[in-house]
């Protein structure tokens, strides 16, 4: 592990041919939106830089990340990035374990100090003192905090380390917390999903190494490239949206059909992934091509945020109401509409009484 | 015709009638109700669509129509509010009277709590005014200026997620939505602030009608002729 050795170098290692790498480079240039031209600079890059480290850290979450990356669509991109990363720290991919794999966090620090990229998944939980997420006998958010006070950039994979997701959803009792909450003096980029698309996991990781910078972020931190649009955006249900054609039930003629599953309580509209485009395992499917709604688990907050299966759901008001805008509104413009024409019915007597005593209104 | 015009609301010789709403505030006034009707019924279809239609997708473009004529309205509703709100800077006290409230004014505060006390009957005589009660103006100014204001903001936002990001809807309005929590919530606070203002109408009406049939002055030919017209010559 010279400091000296470039990616390709550790590439070759693992016995990917050049074959192999030139293909990678294509189709990272492709999956980036880069065009065909920098499928040379990227491969140059790997040619020539100094392999960044990349450790991996894991605090509170369900490993769907690490699953989804390693079954990246095109075996290649998993092997490649594989081998840019395995190689340091991933404690559920490498082989060392306990105090051996522990020193490593510590010689990368020694080694690389300001020079590797620190990628979370999960989040740290922070209610007592963090005692929720332990790893080698300390709470995860130590380790957190000081692997990021010496890498360079911070990935947050998937949805615990962007959002909070599904540990931090109400009451969030170990008050889980998100990467860029707890670290606030580090870049960070956001890769969100449960888990985030492997293509676009390779993708960003690629970009970073390729050209020691972010991509370009939208205003939540998360890569336009990748989340620049909605599933809406792209869907190809979409004509039938438009048409107004939907899937009413599911088991009806629309959904044979593959109509829209808007009514359904697809978070299409709502949700920034590149899941209609990208799709998932190696363009097979992705959840509405299977017949079912988007949940939106690419965004903030989604486990909270009431039904999957409805096209309105809830207004999330502070203290945990869980109504929605229509069931609210329904009640405040009936009760209006009952207030108002009771006061009609007391203004009628009221009136006529003054008018009776000769009142004082005319 | 010879009209006798009161200089103020408490002119008991010549208080028949006095211009309180100018052709701009009138004219605006129309748009902003008939734009926000067709809001109301094309965004309610948007939230919750009509039953789904059979054939094929390239015969219908239904949905496509109903967001098209609720954008249109938007606009509609939105530029008629930006008219208005320079017509407040030029027009007469009374194109103001929404865009704030004189809190720093013990008698409004007094006027305010007359007007509560007189529509719980606790009160029999209405003070007379010439623009808004008190009353009025804070319900004008919360439940119609501020929701304007709210649903102009997070209409356009949302607006900006289909015309993409970078586009200037997006560029003015985009950081609406991770303010609010994102999509998700910025929909269904649009929609709620859609039912607020439904409230907001209802009792509007109500209050507008029962004022020209029982009160003292003019309500709903005001905002049609401009002219607000007293029934008595008591102060």
């Amino acid at each position: 592990m010279g400091i000296q050795q470039t990616f390709y170098e550790a590439m070759r290692e693992h016995g990917i041919t050049r074959r192999s790498f030139l293909k990678f480079c294509s189709l990272t240039a492709a999956g980036l939106g880069l065009g065909p031209e920098f499928a040379g600079t990227i491969a140059h890059a790997l040619e020539t830089k100094p392999r960044t480290p990349v450790i991996w850290l894991h605090g509170l979450e369900c490993t769907c990340c690490s699953e989804s990356f390693i079954r990246s669509g095109h075996p290649l991109a998993a092997d490649v990035i594989l081998s840019m990363i395995s190689l340091d720290y991933d404690d559920t991919l490498m082989a060392a374990a306990g105090h051996q794999a522990e020193e490593i966090l510590e010689q990368t620090i020694e080694k690389y100090d300001g020079n590797f990229i620190l990628a979370c998944e999960g989040n740290p939980p922070l209610n007592e003192d963090g005692m929720y997420c332990i790893q080698a006998g300390k709470p995860y958010v130590e380790k957190l905090r000081r692997m990021a006070d010496h890498c360079k950039a911070i990935i947050a994979w998937g949805s615990c380390a962007s959002w909070g997701c599904v540990q931090a959803a109400h009451p969030n009792p170990t008050r889980a917390t998100p990467i860029h909450k707890v670290i606030t003096d580090k870049p960070v980029i956001k890769v969100p999903g449960c888990p985030p698309i492997a293509e676009v996991m390779t993708g960003v990781i690629t970009y970073m190494l390729t050209f020691d910078r972010f991509p370009e972020l939208d205003r939540q931190g998360r890569p336009k490239m990748f989340y620049g649009q909605r599933l809406h955006d792209k869907c190809y249900r979409r004509p039938h949206f438009d048409a107004g054609q939907f899937v009413e039930r599911f088991d009806d003629e629309g959904a044979r059909k593959g109509y829209c599953l808007y009514k359904m309580g697809c978070k299409g509209p709502t949700t920034y992934n590149a899941c209609s485009t990208v799709e998932w395992n190696g363009g097979l499917s992705w959840p509405v091509k299977s017949g079912h709604g988007c949940l939106g688990c690419a965004e903030d907050n989604f486990w909270d945020r009431g039904s999957f299966y409805s096209s309105v759901t809830n207004l999330n008001v502070p203290g945990g109401v869980e109504l929605t805008a229509n069931q609210v509104g329904g009640v405040l413009a009936g009760a209006a509409a009952v207030g108002v024409a009771a006061h009609a019915a007391a203004s009628v007597i009221s009136h006529s009484v003054d008018s009776n005593k000769g009142g004082k209104q005319s | 015709m010879k009209i006798n015009v009161a200089s103020g609301p408490h002119d008991p010789a010549n208080q028949k009638a006095v211009y309180v709403f100018e052709a701009p505030v009138r004219l605006w006034h129309w748009l902003h109700t008939f734009s926000f009707l067709v809001l109301a019924v094309t965004g309610y279809l948007i939230a919750n669509p009509l039953p789904s239609l059979a054939g094929e997708a390239s015969d219908h473009f239904l949905m496509g129509n109903i967001r098209l004529i609720h954008f249109i309205a938007a606009y509609v509703f939105a530029i008629g509010f930006a008219v208005r709100i320079y017509w407040a800077l030029m027009g007469n006290r009374y194109a103001r009277e929404i865009f704030y409230l004189p809190f720093w004014k013990i008698e409004w505060w007094k006027g305010l709590f007359h007007e509560v006390l007189f529509y719980l009957f606790l009160r029999r005589m209405q003070d007379k005014t010439l623009g808004h009660n008190p009353l009025a103006q804070a319900a004008m100014f919360f439940l119609n200026t501020l929701m304007t204001f709210f649903m102009i903001g997070t209409g356009f936002a949302l607006y900006g997620e289909g015309l993409g990001s970078g586009s200037w809807a997006d560029q003015m309005f985009g950081w609406i939505i991770p303010l609010m929590g994102g999509s998700e919530a910025v929909h269904n606070w649009h929609n709620m602030g859609m039912w607020v203002m439904i409230t907001f109408v209802v009792i509007h009406i109500y209050m507008a009608v029962r004022a020209d049939i029982i009160g003292r002055e003019s309500s709903v030919s005001t905002i049609i002729g401009g002219w607000r017209m007293f029934k008595d010559d008591q102060p």
